[in-house]
């Protein structure tokens, strides 16, 4: 009926809009810019094919800063959602001070990034901070962790689970709730243990918790960079550099914007092969509860 | 459950609990003491609120609260008005290439326009709309999570309510304010804790966007703040930190029950 259709489209359009502006239309502005120089005073920007490409490739900070953000995802993925989940069955039994606990594992959550890196940075500082008076105590040498190549990213991988392990928590938590109890019962009426239980009965009824959670956890390691703008501005010498870093730096600090859009498609391209792969791989299996 | 099982249990989850409130605890000492003390834990330390009075003269933190406040809230009835029409659109309507524009919205779930900050950044250029608070919040306001939630709820609502509230003469906008949106109070409510927090929090763009305190909100002043005004002074920059959380912290902690049963139900799809 056309009268549905204009209705329909109606409604529509103030969000699609917008989303068109600042999602779609960008989206493919990364792609064309990336195939120009970038402009200089009087000079216009004009075509150059796959020059930021090739600059690209031969860039080793790129490299880092690709390699980083895999050390920092396989660094703060699995880490934080195996934490979350072990939280989340603490407080999920009778325990002394749940609410309470509750509470100290969700608070983070709550909190800006930018603020809690500043909280870590001062944590971190060297022969002051509190992590150096813990390892003085021990009777070890003064190390500057945010500011040495070995122990940098490991810092902010830190920070990031301590930032998100409290979030993904709640997730499971719902999900631990929505599992019958009689269930529980049953396995121990049958004399299974709680490992066997946990192993065979509950973790394959979080799957889909799992997934979602994990989902969340890949995008949030490409697209959360606030604690390294705060702790270590990607540094020393590139050795927590992460991709969408090194984006604001190329294109916000030298503007050369041809070359953050050549970077930022990089970024498009991962994120989209990750979407392509949960719709392709895993969305079946989500689909059975 | 054996006894010593449980005992272990606990002391493991109140280690973690300690482990995660540490680096909380040990800002609030740091703020609440005189400078002396700052990584001294002598529990005879004087308190003092000096620093946070030191810290709030020392920077536009009044005008940036007021930012933060107008953004979040502009953000936010924004989305709930666009969202609701687009989620009744979905929910209700079978026009000429639904699907297809169902797609398209969720493509910005994966790609946020937090990674889009080049393009965005030249688009707000062309629009002169940079260093403003609209420009802070346009890119968020038609938001694929939003819409998604409340298609889902819209769709849960019985066809026999909205297709009674049209034999009584209501349109398409009376029917959706009627009977979808009331029905829907609880997901509206999650949605807008869960997008006030991000906002509140979202420092990335709006570090780009602005340029002037007149348009920049709190996470962006606390890191101007920090990072040239105040040299190494730790004292006066955690009093900042947690100054500039408060809001939300004080909030959260009011209503906890609310807040986390709202970020669970964003979960849920």
């Amino acid at each position: 009926m056309m009268n549905r259709n204009v209705t329909g489209w109606l409604l529509l359009l103030p969000a699609a809009v917008l989303l068109v502006t600042f999602t779609h239309y960008p989206a493919l502005g990364t792609l064309y810019h990336s195939l120009f120089s970038t402009p200089k005073a009087g000079r216009a920007a004009v075509w150059v094919g796959l020059d930021n490409y090739q600059a690209m490739v031969a860039d080793p900070v790129f490299w880092q800063s690709l390699k980083n953000n895999l050390l920092f995802a396989l660094g703060t993925i699995p880490t934080s959602i195996a934490l979350a989940l072990a939280m989340a069955l603490l407080v999920n039994g009778k325990l002394r001070g749940r609410a309470f606990l509750r509470l100290s594992y969700f608070t983070p959550t709550i909190l800006p990034m930018i603020a809690v890196a500043n909280i870590w940075l001062f944590f971190y500082t060297p022969g002051y901070g509190l992590l150096e008076q813990v390892t003085s105590l021990f009777g070890l040498p003064t190390h500057n962790w945010l500011g040495s190549r070995d122990t940098a990213l490991a810092c902010l991988i830190v920070v990031t689970i301590w930032k998100e392990a409290g979030f993904f928590m709640i997730f499971y938590l719902a999900a631990l709730q929505s599992i019958a109890p009689v269930l529980g019962e049953a396995a121990s009426i049958e004399g299974a243990g709680r490992w066997y239980f946990f192993r065979r009965v509950t973790f394959p009824l979080l799957m889909p918790t799992t997934l979602f959670v994990l989902v969340n956890a890949v995008i949030n390691s490409f697209r959360l960079v606030d604690h390294i703008v705060v702790m270590t501005r990607g540094g020393p010498d590139n050795a927590s550099q992460l991709l969408l870093y090194y984006i604001y730096d190329v294109g916000f600090k030298f503007w050369d914007t041809a070359y953050a859009a050549a970077l930022t498609m990089v970024l498009l391209v991962i994120l989209a092969a990750f979407a392509l792969g949960q719709f392709v791989l895993l969305d079946r299996r989500v689909h059975y509860r | 459950m054996s006894a010593p099982g449980r005992l272990v249990e606990t002391l493991a989850a109140w280690l973690l609990g300690a482990l995660w409130l540490l680096p909380l605890a040990y800002a609030v000492w740091t703020a609440f003491h005189p400078r002396e003390y700052s990584a001294r834990f002598v529990p005879t330390a004087p308190l003092t609120l000096l620093n946070f009075v030191e810290a709030w003269n020392a920077a536009p933190f009044a005008r940036y609260l007021v930012n933060t406040v107008a953004l979040v809230t502009i953000i936010l009835a924004a989305q709930l008005v666009l969202c609701t029409l687009a989620a009744y659109a979905f929910a209700r309507y079978e026009f000429v290439g639904r699907d297809v524009a169902f797609l398209l919205v969720l493509v910005q779930l994966m790609i946020m326009p937090d990674v889009l900050i080049v393009e965005n950044y030249r688009t707000m250029n062309r629009l002169g709309l940079v260093d403003t608070i609209v420009a802070i919040g346009l890119p968020y306001m038609a938001s694929a999570f939003g819409v998604f939630l409340l298609r889902q709820t819209f769709k849960t609502v019985p066809k026999e309510l909205d297709e009674a509230a049209r034999v009584e003469g209501a349109g398409a906008l009376q029917t959706l304010w009627k009977v979808y949106v009331p029905l829907a109070r609880p997901v509206y409510v999650a949605y807008a804790l869960v997008s006030v927090s991000y906002h509140w929090n979202n420092f990335l763009w709006p570090l780009i966007v602005t340029n002037s305190v007149t348009s920049r909100p709190l996470t962006v002043g606390l890191q101007v703040f920090s990072s040239t005004d105040q040299g190494v002074d730790w004292s006066i920059i955690t009093a900042a930190t947690l100054l500039t959380s408060a809001p939300l912290l004080g909030a959260f902690l009011l209503f906890q029950r609310q807040f986390v049963q709202s970020f669970m139900r964003a979960g849920i799809r």
